[in-house]
């Protein structure tokens, strides 16, 4: 319950979604997410409601900052 | 999302490994506050990864673990009422009450439902306007948002058959609780990173202030050793900081949304902890405006005061003063399928972490 999936946003109608996690779809609320969510955005999910969306950007820099920091190749 | 993979990289797991044993000094104590954390800890032997300096101990994050056996026994006598459905999430059916699991109930005939979301709950409500659904609300600030939710859509839609049982907690009081206790000495957080969704920074500015490094942590084993790297960093330096590494989803600010919606149903109360105790204000209750969806106040049930099993530890493991391999009873008389105490049911609990972990964790 308190492990929160991220999943993929594929269809929006009005404040739900469908939202597959690896292969299983499920219907959640968007009531929750403070900003807009479109489809093709990772959000995160605890029971039924989205929380927050995913930045991938964001992601993908705290890895290369971390590599950097510890010294390993950044190039992928 | 690509980036998934990265973060479950042994290589690279292993080199920040590498990194926290060449640059740590001082022995320390980090506490991971969440169950989730507890999980990628012990099922990634994290924790032999890194030099023998750094301690991880596990905190009072595990909801099903914290809420007390009387909430329990509550919905336990709630379910044995006629013409009422209890509906509760899936991870609160096997905690033992002082009599009976609710599990254990439903095998005796109560009508106790699992759903995924309390909107399943309202759902239920609807389709059975003849019958009262009492929805078990438990979790930290993660579930709250959705038990308002729900106490809203049922306020909406005029639902006279909708009522909750609120046993959620809120994070900061119990974190001010354990850092005054002075049971143990920590020199840094590994703050639960889904709290933070919706908390933001503002839990743990206290900490920081009173010398107790904070990081924001996700889930995945590299999330979880590159705050480890951050919290020794701090401490190596002399620093106590809010820092978040899971900045992919969390916002200084949190989430003011749902924090609104929150605190338009709740308010805060003071609340028991199971092993802990009472904490001031660490509890959030219906406010009186939405008081007909308070279950408490539709049903008149007073229930005996409640021992915990004899011979259990969770309360001290809780208060991360103590861990599961020093209970007499783990793996022996108490194992996941036969638990004693709620830190052996849940998969979030450090007994059942290390249980299941034991002697074959890997990355
Ligand atoms: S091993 Fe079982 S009895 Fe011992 S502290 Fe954990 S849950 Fe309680």
């Amino acid at each position: 319950m308190c492990l929160g999936i991220p999943g993929r946003v594929d269809k929006i109608e009005g404040e739900m979604a469908t939202v597959e996690f690896g292969g299983a779809d499920r219907q959640v609320s968007l009531e929750l997410v403070p900003g807009e969510v479109n489809v093709g955005d990772y959000v995160l999910v605890h029971a039924g409601f989205a929380l927050e969306r995913i930045d991938e950007d964001e992601a993908r820099e705290t890895l290369q900052m971390l590599k950097e920091a510890i010294g390993l190749e950044t190039s992928q | 999302m690509k980036h998934r993979s990265e973060y479950r990289n042994p290589l690279l797991a292993g080199a920040i490994a590498d990194r926290i044993n060449r640059i740590s000094r001082k022995p320390c104590s980090f506490m991971e506050f969440c169950g989730g954390h507890t999980l990628t800890i012990a099922r990634h032997g994290i924790g032999s990864m890194l030099s023998e300096r750094i301690n991880l101990l596990s905190g009072p994050g595990c909801p099903v673990c914290v809420t007390p056996m009387e909430e329990v026994d509550l919905m336990s006598a709630l379910a044995g009422l006629p013409d009422v459905i209890v509906a509760t999430y899936g991870d609160m059916l096997r905690v033992p009450g002082s009599k009976a699991s609710l599990l254990e109930r439903r095998a005796e005939g109560a009508d106790v439902r699992v759903v995924y979301s309390s909107y399943d709950a309202v759902e239920l409500a609807m389709s059975n306007p003849h019958r009262q659904v009492v929805f078990f609300g438990i979790g930290f600030e993660t579930t709250a948002p959705a038990t308002a939710a729900a106490v809203l859509k049922a306020s909406s839609l005029g639902l006279e058959n909708f009522s909750v049982i609120s046993a959620h907690k809120t994070t900061p009081p119990i974190i001010a609780a354990l850092l005054s206790s002075g049971e143990m000495r920590l020199d840094g957080l590994v703050c639960p990173g889904h709290v933070s969704v919706i908390t933001g920074v503002a839990p743990y500015r206290q900490a920081a202030a009173q010398g107790v490094s904070c990081v924001i942590t996700g889930f995945e084993p590299v999330d979880i050793l590159q705050a480890v790297l951050m919290l020794v960093e701090q401490v190596e330096q002399g620093r106590s900081e809010v820092e978040i590494q899971y900045s992919r989803t969390v916002r200084d600010e949190g989430n003011p949304r749902a924090l609104r919606i929150m605190e338009r149903v709740f308010a805060p109360v003071a609340s028991n902890w199971r092993g802990i105790g009472v904490v001031p204000g660490s509890g959030l209750e219906v406010r009186e405006q939405y008081c007909a969806f308070n279950a408490r106040n539709r049903f008149d049930i007073t229930l005996p005061e409640t021992d915990e099993p004899a011979g259990c530890i969770c309360g001290r493991i809780l208060r991360g003063a103590a861990s599961p391999a020093d209970c007499p009873l783990f793996a022996g008389r108490c194992t996941p399928t036969s638990p004693v105490g709620a830190c052996m049911v849940s998969s979030e609990g450090a007994c059942q972490a290390h249980f299941r972990f034991r002697g074959h964790a890997r990355l």
